[in-house]
């Protein structure tokens, strides 16, 4: 079953076709990863999807519901939710703090003048778990400039799930971190597999082929090919437009 | 009729004037991503100069000579003593530097030349009305501002559209980092355009002697004005500075001749001229509302460039 | 949020009981005009913490907030003015019970920034600098324009300071003591608010826009909400400063007032408790005693101009004193957080 479902979408940057008829599927359940060269529109899709930006003509439906009208801040609430390629966090708030506050806004508006925020430790302690779950419950209140790459990385991540999302979008969680700490992020998505729909974007090919269930290819904001990982691998057409110039993995 | 006829122009002639100390602004702030409240203070230097010139020779066109370099000095000095520190900056420093900048200008001019304002006249040259319409006298310096003026913002177009310089500046806008890697000698370039902002600012208040008294603090008026200008036509725009210019002399100069008398046709009379002079003096900022409800980022936005 | 703020909160405390005593202090000094001083400060310090709230909490440069300072010194001034003449106001009698026109000085102060920030807040960054400094001067010209209001003059408090039971306004050690307990509640106030809920959002927002909106946080009511209080809490400071001169005209509002006011918070420290307050002392104070520092050291020229010293002075500390006195004064104190200055 279709949850999210993109037909026909256009956005245009001047003269440029960020995405250019771009239609796609995301099922159910699965985790699909998106893989295409630098400056295919991978962002701009999170963006267009996310909400961030509006796209020029096009359709979005989630849920079989028309997404489009929905204002960006909406879309968090009912389940689709989106991380950055470039970290994007709170710097001065801690760790903690900041999945707090995702928490906080999960539980509807924010206008309590009064109780002091840090003192509900429900919240708080809810927050904790999922510093644990992306493996950054020591740092918890380390304020977030002060974290490596890596763990703010990894913190992204948490605040993204933290929305407890239905459909979450992954723009190169694993972008600068070291193998080790990319390894966990890989165990974690094969946790959350099942759980969460996943749309992964992800250049490192060993990652994307061992975890994802579907893999679609973007090249020019155009999709040209959706398939298995085996599927995509023996693509003559993905070969020779992009894969051609990495190493195909071999599956495991 | 022949009133309308008359407020227009004036309100055309206060529009020009807007857009000659507009254009430096929101080419400042469009392509060096600074935003200078003491370019007002250039508007009064050029008024400086040119009632000081007028004193030290006792004609109006050597003071209105005296009132460019002595701008585009005070320009030059402003840019490599301040503004360079501030292109890097937030936009709160920026306003609270230049803010401190004023402070100080407006300190100097008061020790050089005092409080009392001064006052210009007129050549008898120019100081005759035409008759451009049956029945319709104008004065002839007034014309001269608009034709002035509007040649100003025609070669403006021309050097911004159709040179090299132009072009440079144009690209800066949008793609700074673009424009830097060519290999372009940014600073140079901002130094120029600061300048030229500066010439056409003192230009400005040097055609505005005349008609006004130049006094302390004369700059900072014309300048909220003409942030109202830019807002309304998009910011780092020069078609939008010249439309927004246009737009708010015609709504200041109409509003302050013809609101009062025209509530007074619906309205009980002393309430109407209260009412009236209420709304006229606040006739520019209810239009800028109106355009922020509609088109918050102006009217005429440079395309291309995310706000 | 620090531990060191907590410090700064008890030693704010302390020194704001210890004020209480201050008129004794100027007695003592045999400079009872200082009472007076004092209470100018405690009124503008707490219109600088208002804007404090918008600058240093949610990120929101605003240059017209001398615009709702006047708006609530108006309020006073009118109410006052029409209890005098003894006429009605839109139907309503004037007044010249404090209990009555302060409050509505601040929820009058507080209507207009809700129907200016309602405008300003569609727009970000430099055009909503601009914006708010144009709306304050569309303020300005209005009251310049109420030539039943005196225009240009202003409006004097022909039957002096406002009435409140139990305290004798027309005291100027009232007046101080009223000022300074006014800054008190609103200093613990905005505390308060700044470490809720809805205080973490503003803060959130200063930080990164983009990802609150994210998380699903939209971030517009919770500004116009900041921009509201703090209209409101600078129409309170409005409402101290006519009381307190027994005056009010268009130059409360002018621009330049707002400018002073931005001036106060960065020269204090953006964003911290007692920056606003410090940056308010220490302004108001140049700005009486410079003159006569100069006069007493022999520059007369400065001594007349000595804003051609304050200029400079102001654009030295934007460009190289990041931080304010705050980061001067705390900074031993500060440890770990320190880091959080910059
Ligand atoms: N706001 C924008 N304005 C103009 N052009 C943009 C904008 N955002 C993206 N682009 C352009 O659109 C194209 C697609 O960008 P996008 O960031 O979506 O690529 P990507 O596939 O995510 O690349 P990468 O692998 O480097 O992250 C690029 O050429 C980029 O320069
Ligand atoms: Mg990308």
């Amino acid at each position: 079953m279709a949850l999210l479902q993109i037909e026909h979408l256009h956005k245009r940057f001047g003269a440029l076709a960020a995405t250019d008829n771009l239609s796609l599927q995301i099922n159910q359940g699965e985790l699909h990863a998106l893989i295409g060269p630098n400056g295919a529109g991978k962002t701009t899709l999170i963006s267009l999807l996310s909400g961030s930006l509006q796209p020029d003509s096009g359709l979005i439906k989630f849920h079989g519901r028309n997404f489009l009208q929905v204002p960006e801040t909406i879309r968090p609430r009912l389940g689709l939710v989106r991380s950055f390629q470039i970290t994007s966090v709170f710097p001065e708030f801690s760790a903690l703090e900041n999945v707090t506050l995702v928490l906080q806004s999960q539980q509807g508006h924010s206008f309590r003048f009064w109780k002091v925020a840090r003192n509900d430790f429900e919240l708080r302690s809810k927050a904790k778990e999922y510093l644990k779950q992306v493996g950054l419950d020591r740092e918890s209140e380390i304020p977030a400039y002060a974290l490596a790459h890596g763990q703010q990385r990894q913190l992204e991540l948490a605040m993204a799930l933290a929305l407890e999302p239905k459909l979450l979008l992954l723009d190169e969680p694993m972008a600068g971190m070291g193998p080790e700490e990319s390894l966990k992020v890989v165990e974690l998505l094969q946790q959350l597999k099942g759980k969460i729909t996943m749309l992964l974007i992800e250049h490192d090919m060993d990652a994307v082929f061992s975890v994802a269930d579907r893999v679609s290819v973007l090249v020019y904001g155009h999709v040209i090919a959706t398939g298995t990982p085996s599927e995509i691998r023996e693509n003559k057409e993905v070969c020779s437009a992009y894969l051609g110039e990495h190493e195909i993995p071999v599956a495991n | 009729m022949i009133l309308l006829i008359e407020q227009l122009l004036n309100g055309l002639q206060f529009g020009v004037f807007l857009f000659l100390v507009s254009a430096g602004l929101t080419l400042i702030f469009g392509i060096m991503g600074v935003i200078n409240l003491a370019h007002g203070s250039l508007y009064m230097v050029g008024a400086y100069a040119t009632a000081i010139g007028m004193q030290w020779t006792g004609s109006f066109w050597w003071g209105l000579l005296m009132a460019l370099p002595a701008a585009a000095f005070t320009g030059w000095l402003v840019e490599l003593v301040i503004i360079r520190q501030l292109y890097r900056r937030d936009h709160l420093d920026q306003v609270l530097a230049t803010f401190g900048l004023i402070l100080f200008l407006n300190e100097l001019t008061t020790i050089c030349f005092g409080r009392a304002p001064l006052f210009l006249s007129l050549p008898e040259t120019l100081s005759i009305s035409v008759e451009i319409l049956p029945g319709l006298l104008y004065p002839l310096y007034r014309l001269l501002i608009i034709g002035t003026g509007l040649l100003l913002a025609f070669f403006l177009y021309l050097l911004i559209s159709h040179t090299r310089a132009g072009m440079l500046l144009r690209a800066g806008t949008t793609h700074r980092e673009m424009v830097e890697a060519l290999g372009v000698n940014l600073t140079l370039l901002n130094t120029g355009l600061f300048v030229l902002g500066a010439l056409l600012a003192g230009f400005a208040g040097a055609l505005a002697g005349p008609l006004i008294s130049v006094e302390v603090g004369m700059g900072e008026n014309v300048l909220i004005l003409c942030f109202v200008c830019i807002v309304i036509g998009g910011l780092g725009s020069i078609r939008g500075a010249l439309f927004g210019a246009l737009l708010i002399g015609m709504v200041d100069t109409l509003g302050r001749a013809f609101l009062a008398s025209g509530l007074r046709l619906i309205l009980p009379l002393d309430f109407a001229d209260s009412i009236g002079a209420a709304l006229s003096s606040m006739s520019v900022y209810l239009l800028m509302a109106l355009v922020l409800i509609f088109r918050p980022q102006g009217i005429l936005p440079v395309l291309g460039r995310v706000r | 949020m620090m531990v060191s703020e907590n410090f700064e909160a008890r030693l704010m405390l302390g020194v704001g009981i210890l004020l209480i005593g201050f008129p004794w202090f100027a007695d003592w000094l045999d400079e009872p005009y200082l009472v007076s001083t004092a209470s100018r400060i405690w009124i503008y310090a707490l219109a600088a913490m208002s804007l404090n709230l918008l600058v240093g909490f949610a990120g929101l440069v605003s240059f017209g907030h001398s615009a709702y300072v006047g708006v609530g010194a108006y309020v006073v001034g009118i109410l006052a003015w029409h209890q005098y003449e003894e006429t009605n106001f839109l139907g309503l009698p004037g007044t010249l019970e404090g209990f009555i026109s302060i409050p509505f000085a601040m929820i009058v102060s507080g209507i207009v920034a809700l129907g200016i920030g309602a405008l300003c807040l569609r727009t970000r960054g430099i055009y909503f600098i601009m914006i708010t400094l144009a709306f304050a001067q569309m303020l300005f010209y209005f009251f310049v324009s109420l030539e039943q209001y005196g225009g240009d003059d202003g409006l004097m408090m022909m039957d002096g300071r406002n009435k409140i039971p139990g305290l004798d306004l027309g005291e100027d050690r009232q007046m101080y003591w009223l000022s300074l307990v006014a800054l008190g509640l609103a200093t613990w106030f905005l505390r308060r608010l700044s470490m809720s809920r809805f205080g973490m959002v503003l803060h959130a927002l200063r930080q990164n826009e983009t990802r609150l909106k994210a998380i699903g946080v939209p971030p517009y009511p919770y500004m116009l909400v900041a921009f509201v209080i703090a209209g409101a809490l600078a129409g309170l400071s409005g409402a101290l400063l006519t009381n307190h001169m027994e005056f009010v005209s268009p130059d409360f509002l002018h621009w330049t007032r707002s400018g002073d006011l931005l001036i106060m918070v960065i020269l204090g420290g953006i964003g911290t408790w007692t920056g606003p307050i410090l940056g308010a002392i220490v302004f108001l104070l140049l700005e009486e005693f410079l003159p006569l520092l100069f006069q007493e050291i022999g520059l007369y020229l400065f001594s007349e101009h000595w804003r051609l010293v304050f200029g400079p002075l102001l654009i030295g500390i934007v460009l190289f004193a990041k931080g304010g006195l705050h980061a001067l004064v705390f900074k031993q104190m500060k440890g770990v957080d320190g880091a959080f200055a910059n």
